[in-house]
């Protein structure tokens, strides 16, 4: 199968790693970062790739630009791995209607274009017959979607609950294990790398209106946008809070939580027993789905890394392999 | 369900072994603060949960210990949700924020633990609703979110509901 990746950030070359690293029987004929592109039907060095990248440098000639990878490269699927923007879904949402409307397959982690846009990507993926898929745009490694559309397809799912952002989950734990404020908590989490300088996508409780929105829009028949999402942050916890959850053996934990029937879509802090399967440390997500046939299953997993997304993206990559790609 | 009583010296302490023998649970003890603080005697409030049909029981015991119970309320507090609520809970006149719940006489406020850190920052509460019915729980949850948003307070609520 081959494959061409667009974004080659933490996402991107932990495909790349793994492709390396295990024998996937994935060739990359394409690769593309903001400043520069490689075009190679025989496959891209991806050592070399990642070496230069590693060093500061492009991925490629800054002669051949991503929209060139998009158009020109010869691959099956598109792989689309750039930033996420959450206003107008671009450049991933030009990249995937170019893909698509090439009659290539796209895999995507990038949250953007799915929520804002799906149902016009999914008419333009059957439309010429290809799939579109985007299982790591959710909870990172956890198989959430796939979990969802195939595992529990017969069943009529009423509530769906969790923790979506491994920041806000770290921030939160640390609040209750040392008493720390959550200012000091945040400044922790940015040194450790797992929240960003501006981080207000994810303490706004953005990140998890906008996986909320996917999996409504896609999985759930519902068709909303992030501003049908009741939406409250962490920014004003208090550590005494958290001690007041904690003296009746609770926690404080950022909520995102869909019932379906009544239209409900909801980011918020909650409290929640310290006993209960969602109370996940660190960085981890944990989602509950409640539903008629299956009761009440738990996900729990890494939402976010390097090696952790890409499992999530090679998982895609394979199961259109297994279904659709020929001579590959 | 509450018990009244007078709160002379030692009944309160004789009161409360006897709930405990019939198996009750002491939700809140409150002192009604409106008696004239003349009379050396005070309006005490027990607010407990007791297992069906100990009641007979428990009045009988009560009145070995002379405790002398002047009324019995029979409401039964059945729904039960902790929120926290996190901002300036004094300056926005907290005991006004209570009263809109215990006004719906179907919900009140049957225990408050507040935590206020220093004079300027936000203070944080537990508070515990109890009611009659689901349908008076969520109204209640609807009022203190309505006060919330009014007097800029974050309500954190349960996961699960009441
Ligand atoms: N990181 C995670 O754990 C995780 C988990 C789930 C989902 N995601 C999603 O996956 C996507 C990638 O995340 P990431 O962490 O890998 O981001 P990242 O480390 O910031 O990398 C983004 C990559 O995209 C490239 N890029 C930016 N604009 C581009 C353009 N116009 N055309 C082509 N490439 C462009 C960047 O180029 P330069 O290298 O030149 O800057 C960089 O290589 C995001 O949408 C993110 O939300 C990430």
């Amino acid at each position: 199968m081959r494959i061409a990746i667009l974004g080659f950030g933490s996402v991107g070359r932990g495909i790349a790693r793994a492709i390396l690293a295990k024998n996937l029987d994935i060739t990359v004929t394409g690769l593309a970062d903001s400043r520069s592109g490689i075009i190679d039907p025989a496959g891209i060095d991806l050592q070399t790739a990642l070496d230069q990248k590693e060093n500061g440098g492009p991925c490629g000639s800054p002669e051949v630009s991503p929209a060139d990878v998009v158009a020109k490269a010869d691959y099956d699927v598109l792989v689309e791995v750039t930033p996420t923007n959450v206003d107008d879904g671009e450049p991933a949402l030009g990249h995937i209607r170019g893909a698509l409307g090439r009659q290539k397959h796209v895999v995507t982690s990038n949250k953007g274009p799915i929520a804002l846009a799906y149902p016009e990507l999914r008419a333009l993926a059957a439309a010429n017959g290809v799939f579109l898929k985007y299982e790591a745009t959710v909870c990172g490694a956890i198989p959430l979607i796939h979990a969802m559309q195939e595992g529990l397809a017969g069943n009529t799912i009423s509530r769906l609950y969790g923790v979506f952002n491994g920041t806000c989950n770290y921030i939160l734990t640390r609040m209750a294990e040392d008493s720390l404020t959550y200012e000091q908590a945040l400044a922790e989490a940015r040194e450790l790398g797992y929240a960003e300088a501006d981080p207000t996508y994810d303490v706004e409780g953005i990140d998890a209106g906008v996986k909320l929105v996917i999996l409504a829009n896609t999985i759930l028949d519902m068709q909303t946008t992030l501003d049908d999402v009741e939406r409250t942050g962490i920014t004003l916890l208090t550590p005494e809070a958290l001690q007041l959850a904690e003296d009746q053996d609770c926690t404080i934990r950022l909520i995102g939580e869909i019932v379906p029937e009544a239209g409900v879509l909801r980011v918020s802090p909650r409290i929640v027993a310290k006993a209960h399967p969602l109370v996940v440390e660190g960085t981890l997500n944990a989602v509950t789905v409640e539903t008629d046939l299956a009761g009440d299953l738990t996900f729990i997993g890494k939402g976010a890394g390097s090696t952790e997304t890409a499992s999530a993206v090679i998982g895609d990559l394979l199961y259109i392999r297994d279904r659709h790609v020929q001579g590959s | 369900m509450k018990l009244e009583m007078k709160d002379r010296p030692g009944q309160l302490v004789a009161a409360l072994q006897p709930i405990s023998a019939v198996g009750g649970n002491i939700v809140a003890v409150i002192h009604q603060r409106e008696t004239p603080a003349v009379t050396e005697t005070l309006d005490v409030q027990i607010v407990l949960k007791l297992p069906e049909g100990r009641l007979s029981r428990l009045l009988e015991l009560l009145r070995e210990q002379g405790v002398n119970v002047v009324r019995i309320d029979e409401e039964r507090l059945l729904y039960e949700c902790t929120l926290i609520m996190i901002g300036h809970l004094m300056h926005t006149d907290l005991s006004d924020t209570v009263d809109r719940i215990d006004t719906t006489g179907s919900a009140e406020v049957t225990e408050l633990s507040l935590v206020m850190p220093a004079i300027a920052s936000p203070s944080s509460a537990r508070i515990t609703i109890r009611s009659t019915t689901r349908t008076e729980m969520k109204k209640a949850i609807r009022i203190l979110r309505g006060v919330a948003e009014q007097k800029s307070l974050l309500i954190i609520e349960p996961l699960e509901g009441a």
